[in-house]
């Protein structure tokens, strides 16, 4: 197919390209851009009100932090634009914290396996998610919802509802400890590190066929179907990606809270508040994946910064459910206007292109305004 | 395809669902006679129904907001702000029942009114801005209040505690509330709209409907029934208390109800009669594992599993049995010009 698009016309799709700094204006100005400079702003704020925040030590402890929520996000994200949700993502959290703690013990030499047994746990619990939802047509929202009753229903059933066991320190150092006597930094943590890969392969994941097919899926399920796309395998990669992430999350959260059954109390819900607080669109096809890790990166500052300025935990939730609504009721305006062209600039009469080849007899090239 | 198939094929998903009900039916008696007890005692009955009428308030108007389209994850919020605002106001004098009745209800329908408007004019995904507003409510119980609060007089207490025959009063009021609600639904202009605003809000908008009234409306609605069992609660409970709502979990449990019930989750399609069905497929599942001494954490994997079975009985039929848009109409159509069929992915 690739061959039906002669040089020409990439050449000039470059020329009417916009620059580099007005295509960065550009993306700063759509709701999954305007998170970063939410995200930079929040940071200011805590600066501000708590100078020593901004060392680089500190800074990178709070990276740490978040890492866990952010990493979910980006999980969650990955069903949200193939326009499904993921409910069971707490639950999931909970179980593999359990799991750890119930499993691995104070025995070091269980770490590697147990680790394993939990990524394979997560994988299937997606698969699960994934194939009930698309080979069944259930709702997502039903299928994750039920997978979150039944499995914290087991593992509490399991564990009889309390908190058990504590595993080796060697595994909790994976969501607590780092590399110590960085220059400047002072410690790089192991969460830091893990984020960072992990935010890496999603980005590139989303630039695969894998992620350009998650994206038109999402948009519209039919189309994508009618285009060739698996859609079905698409989907249900989607929820691997959700629950392993959880998983990851679930393995951090160790090290920093412990073993607890209420560790990912709420997780689902959070994870969702934050990709959606990064400009994506519920409903599938729209938003960046950095843009939903972005969000937890946020929502935790904010968090952070109502903490400084002294206000009461319980305060929280009101935060939170007023800043998602205001964000996505901006987000939804944002959007809107764009389709109608009146915000993006590409949609200019002076930026559409100018130079289309004319139309050859016989072949299927030019002739089109793009 | 076999005959079996096609019977089944003819049931409407409201029939499937009481059918569904029925089969719960004989399994609670088979399973409770077997430890020598009896299903249908009237004590039995009674628990049955009275499990019915809190998440049936609650279902009903989940019904009518997921018709319009939309969700409401706000209300286990709304029903304990009702059983707080019920019971401080009454302060254990009967004299202020009616007072308190009206403004609990009252703020109810503000904070559906508020749901409504962001979900209709500000264009926010239902999910969010209920999620939203429930966590806004949620911040300021917690914030403000850290137990029981208030008390309710004896007189309302009886509401909930009494009942005709094995028929509780609250059972009576929340399908009395049911029939307005279907009343709403198949007999006014705004009930025809809301199915036709949950089917495609698009073509609805074309037609000529003011799309806002019906989703607004059934926002409203929701919240205020929400707050009708925050008063039941209250009226059980004799104080009101900022953890009833969420305790429960009835955002989620309502919305798997009205699933159950055949309700389609995208909306335009389903009915009260389904969720009552939904609700007190719960109900009877829950009695009878309570009766069963089931170990209460399996209770929430019997529910998940039920839930996800069940929908998953008519998910696929339902898209199957949709009447086909375009019938052949033999032999003067070539087959170039038969719509292309679609395979499910």
């Amino acid at each position: 197919m690739s061959t039906a698009l002669n040089s020409d016309r990439s050449a000039i799709l470059k020329q009417n390209r916009a620059s580099r700094s007005e295509r960065l204006l550009r993306a700063m100005r759509t709701p999954g851009g305007a998170v970063f400079i939410l995200l930079i702003g929040l940071l200011a704020a805590i600066i501000v009100l708590n100078p020593s925040f901004g060392e680089p030590s500190s800074f990178i402890r709070f990276v740490g932090r978040t890492a866990p929520i952010a990493i979910a996000a980006i999980g969650q994200y990955f069903v949200i634009v193939g326009g499904e949700f993921d409910l069971s993502m707490g639950s999931v959290v909970t179980m593999q914290v359990i799991v750890a703690g119930n499993l691995i013990g104070q025995d070091d030499s269980k770490v590697i396996p147990v680790l394993v047994l939990m990524l394979v746990l997560g994988a299937f619990i997606g698969l699960v998610n994934g194939l009930i939802t698309t080979l069944l047509q259930v709702p997502s929202f039903i299928v994750t919802l039920g997978m979150m009753l039944a499995l914290l229903g087991l593992v509490l059933y399991w564990t009889g509802g309390a908190a058990q066991g504590n595993p080796a320190d060697s595994f909790r150092q994976i969501g607590r400890g780092g590399i110590r006597d960085v220059p400047v930094l002072d410690i790089i943590p192991y969460p830091v590190l893990i984020l960072t890969a992990l935010a890496v392969a999603a980005f590139i994941l989303m630039r695969r066929p894998f992620g350009r097919m998650l994206i038109a899926v999402g948009d519209n399920p039919a189309a994508a179907a009618l285009a060739g796309s698996r859609v079905w395998w698409v989907r249900t990669r989607a929820f691997m990606i959700s629950s392993l992430s959880a998983t990851v999350a679930g393995i951090l959260l160790v090290g920093y809270a412990g073993v607890h059954p209420s560790v990912g109390r709420g997780y689902e819900f959070t994870a969702i508040t934050a990709v959606v607080l990064g400009g994506v669109v519920l409903g599938g096809g729209r938003g960046w994946v950095l843009s939903a890790a972005a969000g937890a990166f946020a929502l935790e500052s904010l968090f952070t910064l109502l903490n400084f300025m002294g206000v009461p935990a319980t305060w929280r939730d009101t935060v939170q459910g007023a800043i998602i609504i205001i964000a996505v009721a901006a987000a939804s305006q944002s959007w809107q206007r764009k389709r109608k062209g009146a915000s993006s600039a590409a949609h200019d009469e002076q930026h559409q292109l100018a130079a289309a080849p004319p139309p050859a007899e016989g072949t299927e090239q030019g002739g089109e305004r793009v | 395809m076999t005959r079996r198939a096609g019977f089944f094929q003819r049931l409407s998903s409201t029939q499937i669902v009481y059918l569904v009900a029925l089969a719960t039916l004989i399994l609670g008696v088979v399973l409770v006679n077997s430890i020598g007890r009896s299903f249908f005692s009237p004590g039995n009955i009674s628990s049955i129904l009275t499990g019915t009428s809190v998440l049936g308030f609650i279902a009903i108007g989940q019904t009518l907001v997921i018709l319009a389209g939309s969700l409401d994850l706000s209300v286990p919020y709304v029903t304990s702000l009702a059983s707080l605002i019920a019971a401080g106001v009454m302060a254990n004098n009967p004299n202020n029942i009616l007072s308190a009745v009206l403004l609990t209800l009252g703020t109810a329908a503000v904070i559906g009114l508020a749901n409504g408007l962001i979900v209709a004019r500000l264009n926010v995904h239902g999910f969010i801005a209920t999620l939203g507003v429930g966590l806004i409510i949620s911040g300021y119980l917690a914030t403000n209040f850290k137990g029981s609060f208030g008390q309710t007089p004896l007189e309302f207490r009886l509401v909930g505690a009494t009942g005709i025959g094995p028929v509780p009063i609250s059972t009576i009021i929340m399908l009395a509330c049911a029939g307005l609600a279907m009343l709403l639904l198949h007999r006014t202009r705004v009930g025809h709209h809301l199915y036709a605003v949950g089917g495609d809000i698009a073509v609805a908008r074309t037609s000529g409907i003011r799309v806002d009234v019906p989703v607004i409306t059934a926002h409203v609605i929701c919240s205020v029934l929400a707050g009708m069992a925050g008063l039941l609660l209250a009226s059980r409970l004799g104080v009101g208390s900022p953890t009833v709502g969420s305790q429960g979990g009835y955002d989620l449990l309502s919305i798997a109800a009205v699933v159950l019930g055949g309700t389609l989750l995208s909306g335009g399609k389903g009915t009260i009669t389904g969720t009552l069905g939904g609700v007190l497929i719960f109900a009877m599942l829950d009695n009878i594992m309570s009766v069963m001494q089931v170990n209460p954490f399996l209770k929430d994997v019997v529910r998940g599993v039920v839930i996800v079975a069940a929908v998953a009985v008519y998910a696929r039929r339902r898209i199957v049995s949709r009447p086909e848009r375009f019938p052949a109409k033999g032999s003067t159509e070539t087959p170039a010009a038969r719509p292309v069929p679609v395979e499910g992915p």
